[in-house]
């Protein structure tokens, strides 16, 4: 035993090897949406939560849900506003990934006893907390859509998520004029809703 | 109908600013007047913000699995984890196979010897056990209280020592013989005789492989003996003959007798008696006497197991080794004793005779 905790002890110098891009650089990427900050993020931090994951009895897999998750928590922080740049966001990333790993090794009743730690650790409970809610309401809304059908779905995505203009709706789904394409959109937004809140209840 | 869907694209216009200043500005009077059509705005945009917010975590995730499509996990997988754990996770994955394997080697293993008879066999196993006795702490102090109550010997440590066997004279001025296991790594030797008088030896001569080692007495308290009572027997005696030992499987003297029972030793050694005698530890080293009161071998040993099956060094091997040591590296003469003054007594006035020429050697 020993030996291993020695070989762990060596581990921790060669954790992240890639360069890591600057914190506050990072913040002002997320918020504007940033495909590269996306990126140097991932190949930046997910290293380490994969060498958690897996010397905690998890597998490459659990690393990526864990991972991808806390990154999900990390945008919402960020865009919600009130991430402070107290800690690094090394720190930040490690304890939400931490503590959603944990959780899942409790639920499949894992030993959770003797978790090896890599770096510090955050209180990150309330950023978890807000993010299970938003996490109930975003399967919420995803069984909604799935449950509206098409071409309902398509409408309702096209127009609110990718910002599409009703008229390439209209002409996508063949409608003879727009006001045939809104009053559809009405209807289908309205199912969707009954089914959101209906879900809800 | 017509009308909620003309106020639902009012609201959409209003909440993604495509009215006019105007028209932007008689809804926000609309508004601050009508609770309910509020109460519809702000319902319509919390919905909406919910949904966009689900359309970009989407994407994110989305995107996540582009860019984590793109990266080599293996590769950072084996930079971040050592083979340590690869090799603990192995472990963690098959032990239960590998215990179950292994069982079932051990198994195959143990039935195959069984079936072959390998464990049948005494022929293999080593069941000889030499006869030196492993001096406990218990007895220790058990001997210091009693060599408190009685007189203490002049002198020589009162310490019973760490290993005890048994010693006899060899010639009246102060040659003893033991066995070589006996005194086997010692740091000092002294030998005690039944009366309590301990004397410091040295060891002149060992011999492994007869298993004999002699003794010389350095003790300036020592007197020498007029003459050994017993003579040491140059031929093999036969089958039969009726023996006896004396010796210190205890702090004080013990008499057992028997007979011999073979002319080979343990596992068919020449050099050997078997002897049906019951020995213990501490009677190693002793003389092994015939009717006559001749020394006829040297107790080394017994088979565990067997009741009665003990061995001796024949006395013609314990003179060949005698003649082995040069002369001249003795102090003093080894002369032999060739009168037998015991022949004749009885058993108990020849015990009695020749009980203080039989010594208890410590070992320390």
């Amino acid at each position: 035993m020993g030996y291993i905790l020695a070989v762990y002890g060596i581990n921790i110098q060669n954790v992240v090897k890639t360069s890591v891009p600057a914190d506050n650089e990072i913040i002002i990427g997320i918020l504007n949406g940033s495909q590269q900050t996306l990126n140097q993020l991932y190949k930046a931090y997910f290293p380490m939560i994969l060498q958690f994951v897996l010397t905690n009895s998890g597998d490459a897999d659990d690393a990526k849900d864990v991972f991808q998750e806390a990154v999900i928590v990390l945008y919402n922080k960020v865009k919600s506003g009130n991430f402070e740049l107290s800690s690094k966001l090394k720190t930040f990333i490690y304890s939400v990934s931490r503590r959603l790993w944990l959780k899942r090794l409790s639920q499949k009743s894992k030993n959770t006893g003797n978790i090896k730690d890599f770096e510090e650790i955050l209180p990150v409970e309330h950023d978890l907390e807000q993010h299970e809610i938003k996490d109930r309401q975003y399967q919420l809304m995803e069984q909604s859509l799935e449950m509206l059908g098409e071409p309902c779905k398509t409408i309702i995505e096209d127009f609110y998520l990718k910002n599409s203009s009703m008229q390439d709706i209209c002409e996508k789904f063949g409608y003879t004029n727009s006001d045939n394409a809104k009053t559809q959109k009405y209807k289908c937004l309205q199912r969707l809703k009954k089914l959101f809140f209906q879900g809800k209840m | 109908m017509k009308g909620d869907i003309e106020l639902f694209n009012k609201i959409e216009a209003y909440l993604k600013g495509e009215m006019s200043p105007t028209e932007h500005a008689e809804f926000d009077e609309l508004r601050k007047n009508n609770p309910e059509l509020d109460h519809q705005v702000v319902a319509h945009h919390n919905f909406v913000s919910q949904l966009t917010e689900y359309g970009s975590r989407h994407q994110l995730k989305a995107d996540m699995e582009d860019i984590h499509s793109q990266l080599d996990i293996a590769a950072i997988e084996s930079e971040v984890v050592p083979n340590t754990v690869q090799v603990k996770k192995m472990w963690g994955k098959y032990r239960f196979d590998l215990a179950i394997a292994a069982s079932v080697a051990i198994l195959a293993v143990l039935s195959t010897l069984l079936s072959t008879g390998f464990f049948a066999s005494d022929k293999n196993t080593s069941n000889y056990s030499a006869l030196r006795r492993e001096i406990n702490s218990l007895k220790r102090s058990q001997n210091a209280l009693i060599q408190n109550i009685n007189d203490k010997p002049a002198h020589g440590p009162t310490n019973p020592g760490q290993f005890g066997g048994t010693g006899f004279a060899l010639t009246a001025n102060g040659y003893v013989v033991t066995n070589y296991h006996v005194i086997e790594g010692a740091d000092s030797v002294y030998i005690q005789n039944s009366a309590g008088e301990s004397y410091k030896v040295k060891t002149v001569y060992a011999d492994p492989v007869y298993d004999l080692a002699l003794l010389q007495i350095t003790d300036s308290a020592f007197k020498p003996f007029n003459s050994v009572p017993y003579s040491i027997k140059k031929n093999t005696s036969d089958l039969g003959e009726e023996i006896y030992t004396v010796g210190f499987p205890k702090d004080d003297i013990v008499f057992s007798k028997g007979s011999l029972s073979s002319k080979t030793g343990y596992d068919g050694d020449t050099t050997a008696y078997q002897i049906d005698m019951n020995v213990n530890p501490g009677n190693s080293g002793g003389p092994l006497f015939d009717n006559r009161g001749n020394v006829v071998g040297v107790i080394k040993g017994k088979q565990l197991k067997y009741d009665g099956a003990a061995f001796a060094i024949k006395s013609g091997f314990l003179l060949k080794a005698l003649e082995a040591i040069p002369q001249d590296s003795l102090t003093e003469k080894l002369t032999l004793s060739k009168k037998n003054s015991l022949t004749g007594l009885s058993r108990v006035e020849q015990v009695k005779k020749m009980r203080d020429y039989i010594f208890i050697v410590k070992v320390y």
